[in-house]
């Protein structure tokens, strides 16, 4: 009878997310405005591209700054191939796995030459590598223009799933679905894929080895784990979502430049895993949640300064950016574990005091 | 009868250091061996050279007649060599249960496997009642028990044992030199890294001195303890 309840509350929370999750668009679109709808589908995003450097940063261990690199890859490869660049327009279908794939190779190339690095120097590795793609994308726009340079690639296709493009709005039933609340439904859907992916990864064969390999590497090679073998994995597999993320990042701003591929953007992927709780799924979720919608809402600071003070003291675009960052030290000094952290690392910063 | 570990002109390098030079030994099947010396003879070089965390210069390597030169190190694992590394090398997040669980990661056999917990368990007293507790927690004893248990989880035919002793109190020292000789009473070999040489020699059959990465005396343990060079030079006497 006890089991009966339960696992019918189960199903009721279960339903009773999901619901909310379908609904929550047109609530943020009634109360704050379409622009907040799009922060939403950029949001789910970051949640992609969290979870993907999550596998390599929380689950294997290993400090990888350059992830943007396979973001820019997968944004790239998209826009290549289906703009008026190349003049190529082929289906997402075939274009996302492709370049989520190329990004996984790359994720393989970045991981082999540093595999004896650890901490620090992998840090400073795969930051040069991030850089060297940027400025690749910056500087390909000769003597074949490749890239197009600094001024990006434009025109980008928006995803089309049969005759229904994501820019474009649908009626269905009478009902108007804006292109915002399309691309968040597919986006949702994916974000679903890469959680189930990543929770099947952390409970599995592979996902101890990790945790083995990030504990005490010697001792996880003499218990017989193969450390080459899934080092690279994790590498792939964080760069294959990365480059997911990316040929979404392209076809949902129509638009992309290298500059959008910067180290800063590394960082913040960063910030999201370790603020949020590193290693730990829900943790990464609502790190990259907060650090993607904090940032914007602070941006009404300056609508309170106009009404508080009758002019604005402090330029909103100042002001934001030293919140956020008396944000991030407060939460690293009283929740060092980060915001929803895991037991384990609960027991790495419990023992770090004693 | 060949033997399970057999070594010889092994010699191992870092950089332009010659950390060991033409070391030759062997160990029999289920036999208790020590190699000992003072502190930078080349002892933990020469272990990690075997379980194939550093590659040997050159030498070879053969277990029960096998070459194992040039595999890496989880390779060697597979092949049936356990290796407890030196200051334990338990992973202090996981617990004492899924430290055990780990040391079985090569294998698939599920219901020996939970036979062989139920045994290092019996083995180790201790860590059953501490199954759940994260390895980090526990005294240096208890965690030099875990890397045994873990070591014996992957039912190796030797096992590798590196300073099993170090920063160990006394009492602990000798609780920890219990379960060892059991553990080679269940007919597994070990190959015992020491430089507490009294202790060594007391529990092993046959020893080897390593000095500056070469093999200066080998032979019966009994005969070494009473050897004048070994007793001056490592058992502490005029």
């Amino acid at each position: 009878m006890l089991n009966a309840s339960l696992l019918r509350s189960r199903w009721f929370s279960f339903g009773l997310l999901a619901l909310g999750l379908a609904l929550l668009p047109f609530l943020i679109d009634a109360e704050l405005g379409r622009s907040w709808v799009r922060l939403l589908d950029l949001a789910l995003l970051y949640v992609i591209l969290a979870l993907g450097l999550n596998i390599v940063v929380g689950y294997a261990g290993l400090l990888d700054l350059g992830y943007v690199a396979f973001y820019a890859l997968g944004a790239y490869v998209y826009a290549w191939l289906a703009s008026p660049h190349f003049g190529l327009h082929l289906p997402f279908w075939a274009i996302l796995p492709l370049g989520a794939a190329l990004a996984g190779l790359f994720g393989v190339l970045l991981g082999a030459p540093t595999l004896r690095l650890r901490g620090d120097y992998l840090a400073i590795v795969t930051l040069g590598f991030g850089e060297i793609i940027r400025i690749f994308m910056n500087n390909l726009n000769a003597p074949y223009n490749l890239t197009n340079g600094p001024q990006g690639i434009n025109l980008i296709d928006p995803i089309r799933l049969g005759s229904t493009s994501l820019s474009q709005p649908l009626t269905v039933f009478g009902y108007t679905f804006s292109g915002a609340h399309l691309t968040y439904y597919f986006f949702l859907l994916l974000v679903m894929a890469v959680i189930f992916i990543s929770m099947r990864l952390e409970n599995s064969r592979i996902g101890r080895a990790w945790v083995a390999i990030r504990e005490d590497e010697i001792a996880a090679a003499a218990t017989g784990i193969n450390t080459r073998n899934l080092k690279l994995l994790a590498f792939a597999m964080g760069a294959t979502f990365g480059g997911l993320a990316g040929g979404l990042f392209a076809s949902f701003q129509g638009f992309i430049s290298p500059e959008s591929f910067n180290l800063m953007e590394s960082i913040m992927i960063l910030c999201m895993i370790v603020l949020g709780g590193m290693g730990h799924i829900p943790g990464v979720i609502f790190g990259a949640l907060l650090l993607t919608l904090l940032p914007e809402a602070l941006r009404y600071t300056g609508d309170w300064q106009r009404s508080v003070f009758g002019q604005i003291y402090i330029d909103p675009a100042d002001l934001r950016m030293l919140l956020f960052g008396i944000a991030l030290v407060a939460v690293m000094l009283y929740r060092p574990a980060g915001l929803i952290p895991s037991a384990r690392r609960r027991q790495e910063f419990a023992d770090a005091k004693t | 009868m060949t033997p399970l570990l057999s070594v010889s002109q092994l010699s191992v390098a870092y950089g332009g250091i010659q950390a060991v030079r033409n070391l030759s030994l062997d160990v029999a099947q289920g036999e208790m061996v020590c190699l000992i010396g003072a502190n930078g003879a080349g002892k933990t070089t020469t272990l990690k050279a075997l379980s194939g965390l550093i590659a040997a210069q050159s030498g070879s390597i053969q277990l029960d007649g096998q070459p194992l030169s040039g595999l890496p190190a989880h390779a060697i694992a597979r092949r049936g060599m356990a290796l407890v590394p030196e200051g334990r090398g338990v992973f202090p997040r996981m617990s004492v249960a899924e430290n055990l669980m780990m040391g079985a990661y090569i294998r698939t056999d599920r219901a020996a496997i939970a036979h062989d917990l139920d045994q290092v368990y019996s083995l180790l007293p201790r860590l059953t009642e501490r199954r759940a507790q994260p390895a980090g927690l526990l005294s240096g004893g208890e965690q030099q028990m875990l890397a045994l248990g873990r070591a014996m989880m992957a039912r190796p035919r030797l096992l590798l044992l590196d300073e099993p002793s170090m920063g160990l109190a006394p009492l602990m020292v000798q609780a920890v030199f219990d379960i060892i000789r059991r553990i080679a009473a269940s007919g597994v070999a070990v190959l015992l890294i020491e430089q507490n040489a009294h202790l060594a020699l007391k529990t092993c059959a046959r020893g080897y001195v390593l000095e500056t990465g070469m093999i200066t005396l080998s032979g019966n343990a009994t005969e070494l303890a009473a050897n004048p060079a070994v007793r001056h030079a490592y058992l502490g006497e005029a």
